[in-house]
């Protein structure tokens, strides 16, 4: 059982950055997006500049631009809105090459752009270089609701129960001659997707009673204590503490 | 701790599972501090189903568990885990930690242990079972006896009072097997082994339990038991080929 405890964001390294301590990282990205979100969206440089910050964590982390820029990807939907607000919006006008958009709306887009690119961009670098469950050590760490935690970290757990299962099933499967390659097949399928939700309940069951056998009363027993020192702390800090100075010269310019 | 408490004392225990089915009618016995005890019996005899009731994962039925002197029941709960320790059937069911280090250090994590004085329990725990090396692996891409003997850590490293060994030789080679029951037997701890494998018991259990159709059937010296031809063959018991318990010659 267990975790494939890489996930598909994280990139394994060595980085600096991938041996900071999780909870200095998670609060440094969660400061970090506070302060572009509160940045005035006329202070167009500013961003440049936070953009700029984000590359150069990127590099002391060794995360490749083409790696980060093919993750950026999931922002995708929020750019087609963000699209579509100049057209919609209401208010002043002006013409950009025969089209007539709204300049609140320009605005409107540039502000969801711009913020959303950076703050996307920035949780994906703390996912490439933080494994899974040293996030939830880290969200532990900074004291969030245990049981909310717990929550994430049987997902991920079960996760692996169900992958394993299916793999298991498919594995039984094919021995036996069986190949998935039509509609005529779904059938078959469709019996295992069964099955598989029975086998995975009931394993999910079984582990649940070696978890309570060795004493687990709720709550999962700290084996690995996260501390960062004042170092790493500022190390990780440097980040948000740079970009609340762009912020701060942004309003008051 | 006074030597009069017996380790393990079950009294008139009888279980059914929620689906009605009858598993457990009626079970008594009582296990010594110190004693190593074989739990014989056919398929779905019931084994399983009484080793789950030794540290209060099921219960409900008729009857009593009491664990050195303790009852099995909610309020001595915490207490009783700490002291039984269970290795199931099935490794997949017991291992389930990203890595296996974490996986042994998770019971003593829970009882409280941290730092150096975890970290050493979980690497003693893993020299003795021979798995030091695979610390920072998965368990899910171990061998299947590694996982067994991954299982075996997680308990020792609990440090229980009474161990209790679900099928333990199952799928091991026979290295592995002869190095399970050296551990065993350096072990000051009091042992119940459900097993198939009646030269092991032989070899590790002075005594034996033979649990049929949810009832105890026999108890007395392993070597009387498997020869006694008429007991072994009313319990579906059979020795394997070649085997004979009476030319066995016992260590101690
Ligand atoms: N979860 C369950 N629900 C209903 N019946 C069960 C359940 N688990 C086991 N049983 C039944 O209880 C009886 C005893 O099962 P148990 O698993 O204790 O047998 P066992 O002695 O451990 O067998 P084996 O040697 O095959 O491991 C069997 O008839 C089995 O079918
Ligand atoms: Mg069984």
């Amino acid at each position: 059982m267990g975790a494939g405890h890489a996930h598909r964001l994280y990139r394994h390294g060595h980085s600096p950055v991938h041996a900071l301590p999780p909870h200095t990282k998670l609060a440094a990205v969660f400061a970090f997006v506070v302060v572009v979100v509160s940045t005035p969206r006329e202070a167009m440089w500013a961003f440049g500049l936070y953009a700029v910050l984000l590359g150069v964590v990127a590099y002391v982390a060794r995360v490749p631009a083409r790696f980060l820029l093919k993750r950026l990807l999931i922002e995708v939907p929020f750019v087609a809105f963000a699209v579509l607000m100049p057209f919609v919006a209401e208010g002043e006008r002006v013409e950009v090459l025969g089209m007539s958009l709204s300049v609140s709306g320009l605005w409107g887009a540039w502000n969801v752009l711009a913020k959303g690119t950076l703050g996307v961009a920035a949780s994906v670098l703390l996912a490439s270089t933080t494994e899974l469950r040293e996030l939830l050590l880290g969200l532990q760490r900074l004291k969030l609701p245990p049981l909310l935690v717990q929550i994430a970290s049987f997902m991920i757990r079960y996760g692996d129960v169900i992958t394993d299962e299916m793999r298991r099933m498919r594995i039984a499967r094919e021995s036996r001659g069986f190949e998935a390659s039509g509609v005529r097949h779904w059938g078959v399928l469709a019996k295992s997707a069964g099955a598989l939700f029975i086998r995975s309940y009931e394993r999910g069951e079984r582990v649940h009673l070696a978890m309570v056998s060795r004493g687990y009363a709720g709550s999962m027993p700290v084996i690995d204590e996260v501390t960062a020192s004042r170092a790493q702390w500022s190390y990780a800090l440097a980040l948000p503490v740079t970009a609340l100075v762009v912020c701060v010269v942004g309003w008051t310019l | 701790m006074d030597p009069v408490t017996a380790s393990l004392e079950v009294t008139g225990l009888a279980f059914a599972y929620p689906d009605g089915h009858q598993a457990l009618f009626g079970v008594d016995f009582s296990i010594a501090r110190g004693e190593r005890v074989a739990l014989l019996g056919p398929n779905g005899a019931g084994k399983t189903t009484l080793v789950l009731h030794l540290n209060g994962i099921l219960g409900g039925g008729v009857g009593s568990v009491k664990v050195a002197g303790l009852p099995v029941d909610k309020q001595h709960m915490a207490e009783i885990r700490r002291r039984v320790g269970i290795v199931f059937q099935d490794p997949d069911d017991q291992l389930f930690m990203p890595t296996v280090r974490e996986d042994v250090a998770f019971g003593p994590a829970a009882a409280g242990l941290k730092g150096d004085e975890l970290e050493a329990r979980v690497r003693t725990a893993l020299e003795r079972v021979g798995m030091a090396e695979f610390a920072h692996r998965p368990p899910h891409h171990l061998s299947f006896g590694q996982r067994r003997r991954v299982a075996v850590a997680t308990v020792l490293a609990m440090e229980p009072e009474i161990l209790v060994l679900d099928e333990p030789s199952s799928n091991l080679d026979p290295a592995s097997r002869r190095e399970l029951a050296d551990i065993l037997r350096s072990l000051d701890v009091t042992v119940l082994m459900v097993t198939h494998d009646l030269p092991y018991a032989l070899e590790l259990c002075p005594r034996s339990l033979i649990l049929s159709e949810g009832t105890i059937a026999a108890d007395g010296k392993t070597a009387e038991l498997l020869t006694d031809e008429e007991l072994m063959r009313a319990h579906r018991l059979e020795l394997p080929f070649g085997f004979d318990p009476r030319s066995v010659t016992m260590g101690a």
